[in-house]
């Protein structure tokens, strides 16, 4: 896949010009025109965005389009999806095919300031680790000199683990196989010792593809930091509030316990007033946004906490604990820009 | 028959002992086909009893992942759970009649066309249908206009969508290729250069590489604000490439037709089309039949890499339904499987199809 690189370098550049231009308030005024906020989200990765059986578009990528609009429009189901790969994701922000892109990017600095993007929150914390067969005994990826590896291919996840065995000073051979179905059957199939992919699929894969689930074992290394969040284009400031706040005030709920459920009650009998401001009651949130007081509300009532949604899709799809995206208060990173 | 005369002599014997004689001859003729019969017994023996058991014998069709687990053979629950998202896609649910009124439709046109050549009185009604048709097709697909909901295209998919890139490629890029063929032949050096240049730069590089240019630069040379739409892009690409092929195909249909013919053409003071039209291009389409189909077969298929810019064409529905619950996503043999059978049956009735009309358009040369 070398063409696609070279292309898609290139087409970086000319969307980082193409930005500049972007005239304040467009995208915005766009959205309100015609009713419904355009996302881009992956062509199917389970708990984050993936087709259910019916063809809508579930996970908590989506719920974070999903909270934007009811935000913005009252309506978490005025949303229109486009699926896009990983090579055109930035092309189709830049270009304005799509308002928002909410698939899994991680959030860097050449993507940041070179390509004219705003990360506007990480709503999910993964990073790359290794799965081995249990029979390999070993124990630490530091033991893993002149392992072969399964790895797709083009992504930053090779360079990860090119630049980590690289640093340890080992070798490694690596089997680069382009289909996710495939690697992951040479790997089940003893082709090659280990595999390597962000730690969130690597437990879906454990847990799901294996024989024997007990077999295979994560090791406790974790070689790179993978904070994935929605991204806009830069040049509206007021759209990228709305997403950054949309989503800040999901983890707020959650901290505050005010689920889909309740929130209801909270709304007419809570006393807190970071409550009372998250929710309206106490006005102000919702006018500095240039948004309806309920914004806040719409949002966890059509849509769910953070809480909420990791349990619905990541939890339930994928079998995953809540690790690094738990609370701050409890002991993960989601930490919540106050609402006030 | 005329050539009754050239058959062999009526068998005589029991059916058994003409077995016995039949497979003499044809089985065990000497010790090398022997050899090979045997091989090839054993071969099958080895192949097919394992996949009857597993594709039939030890599979299930229940749409549950509870009764996959349990099955030692294929599941083809997960065809059966996720049906309507592998046929059309993210399509809105409720709305799903649309793409399948819409397939039906394409199908029988299709069918009337193809039919033309059996019941000439068919032939007059083939662009009225694909006139009338076509705006049919796009207002059940797209919707917005007769209280149907509005649906981008960006939700399309499955086979429709497969089946509408591939028909509409095939009608657009056969003139195409025709013209680009006929400029390729042509004295005039400005026509033939520009013909000769565009068939070899789309040669010489893969259709992925085309989509994804329309794709992916495309999009960032057109003004602020302009967005051509993703699926008429790769449309336009898929048009473009095949034009391109059958091009080099139609060139080899003109350079068997005999110079004679093109003589005959001037000294009846024909013009170019009209020697073209009623001389030329009716023979040599006749001739290229065969790599014709086969250039439709290969661009049918090529339609699948249309995955590769996030369209989900009828095997992209298929990894959908795969990554629909990750609990399905160990059945991929299965959903692969049935997306080939699928694909065969497709491309094998093409290839039947121009069997039978090269037999009927040889009839001319038959006694």
């Amino acid at each position: 896949m070398k063409i696609q690189t070279i292309l898609a370098a290139g087409a970086m550049t000319v969307a980082a010009v193409a930005a500049q231009n972007a005239q304040a308030g467009a995208v915005l005024d766009g959205i309100k025109a015609k009713g419904f906020v355009q996302c881009g989200v992956n062509t199917g990765l389970p708990g984050f965005s993936a087709a259910n059986a019916e063809g809508k578009w579930e996970g908590i990528d989506v719920d974070v389009c999903r909270a934007t609009a009811a935000a913005l429009l009252g309506d978490a189901n005025a949303v229109q999806y486009t699926p896009l790969t990983a090579a055109q994701r930035f092309t189709a922000l830049q270009s304005g095919e799509i308002d928002i892109l909410s698939r899994n990017t991680t959030a860097t600095t050449t993507r940041d300031a070179k390509l004219g993007l705003t990360f506007v929150g990480i709503n999910y914390y993964d990073g790359q680790g290794f799965l081995i067969p249990k029979a390999l005994g070993v124990s630490s990826a530091t033991e893993l000199d002149g392992a072969t590896v399964c790895v797709e291919p083009g992504t930053t996840t090779e360079l990860n683990l090119a630049d980590y065995f690289r640093a340890k000073g080992m070798s490694f051979e690596p089997v680069v196989i382009e289909n996710i179905n495939e690697a992951t059957a040479a790997f089940f199939s003893g082709r090659c010792d280990v595999y390597t992919t962000d730690a969130s699929g690597l437990a879906s894969i454990r847990t799901q593809m294996a024989e024997n689930p007990a077999d295979y074992v994560i090791l406790p290394e974790i070689i790179s930091k993978e904070p994935l969040g929605p991204v806009v284009a830069q040049g509206d400031e007021q759209w990228s509030d709305i997403v950054r706040w949309a989503f800040a005030a999901m983890v707020e709920a959650e901290e505050y316990g005010v689920t889909m459920e309740n929130v209801d009650d909270m709304k007419a009998n809570s006393t807190n007033p970071g409550i009372q401001r998250l929710l309206g009651v106490s006005p102000g949130m919702g006018e500095a946004l240039g948004l309806d007081e309920a914004w806040a509300y719409n949002i966890i009532k059509q849509v769910g906490n953070y809480g909420e949604s990791y349990e619905k899709n990541v939890t339930a799809k994928l079998g995953l604990e809540r690790g690094l995206n738990a609370l701050w208060t409890d002991g993960g990173l989601q930490y919540a820009w106050p609402v006030r | 028959m005329s050539e009754n005369a050239k058959l062999p002599p009526l068998p005589t014997g029991t059916f058994s002992e003409r077995a016995v004689a039949w497979s003499k001859k044809n089985l065990f003729d000497g010790w090398f086909n022997t050899l090979l019969t045997l091989g090839s017994i054993a071969f099958l023996v080895w192949l097919i009893p394992p996949i009857v058991e597993w594709a039939i014998i030890n599979a299930t069709l229940a749409p549950s992942i509870e009764a996959c687990a349990e099955a030692t053979g294929a599941c083809w629950g997960f065809v059966n759970a996720n049906l309507r998202l592998i046929l059309f896609g993210t399509y809105p649910f409720e709305e799903q009649w649309r793409p399948l009124l819409a397939m039906i439709l394409l199908m029988g046109i299709i069918c009337g066309s193809l039919g033309a050549v059996k019941y000439p009185s068919l032939r007059k009604a083939i662009i009225p249908m694909w006139v009338i048709g076509v705006p049919i097709i796009a207002i059940l697909m797209w919707g917005g206009v007769f209280g149907l909901t509005y649906v981008q295209n960006s939700y399309w998919g499955g086979l429709p969508l497969t089946l509408i890139l591939s028909s509409i490629g095939v009608i657009f890029a056969f003139p195409f290729g025709l013209l680009l063929a006929l400029g390729r032949q042509s004295h005039m050096p400005a026509i033939k250069t520009v013909s000769v240049v565009y068939i070899e730069v789309i040669r010489g590089v893969p259709l992925i590489t085309v989509l994804f240019m329309a794709s992916v630069m495309f999009p960032l040379f057109l003004p602020d604000g302009v967005t051509i739409d993703k699926l008429l892009r790769a449309q336009i690409g898929i048009i473009l490439f095949t034009a391109a092929y059958l091009a080099e195909v139609f060139r080899g249909g003109l350079q068997a037709v005999p110079r004679g013919q093109f003589e005959a053409g001037d000294s009846l003071a024909l013009s170019y089309w009209q020697s073209m039209r009623l001389i030329i291009l009716p023979q040599a389409l006749r001739l290229v039949i065969p790599p014709t189909v086969n250039s439709f077969i290969s661009m049918f298929k090529d339609t699948t890499l249309v995955v590769i810019i996030g369209l989900f064409d009828f095997l992209g529905t298929v990894k959908l339904a795969l990554r629909s619950d990750p609990a399905w996503t160990k059945y991929y043999v299965e959903g692969y499987a049935f997306a080939a059978a699928i694909f065969f049956l497709i491309c094998f009735s093409m290839a039947k199809y121009s069997a039978y009309l090269e037999k009927e358009l040889r009839k001319g040369e038959q006694r």
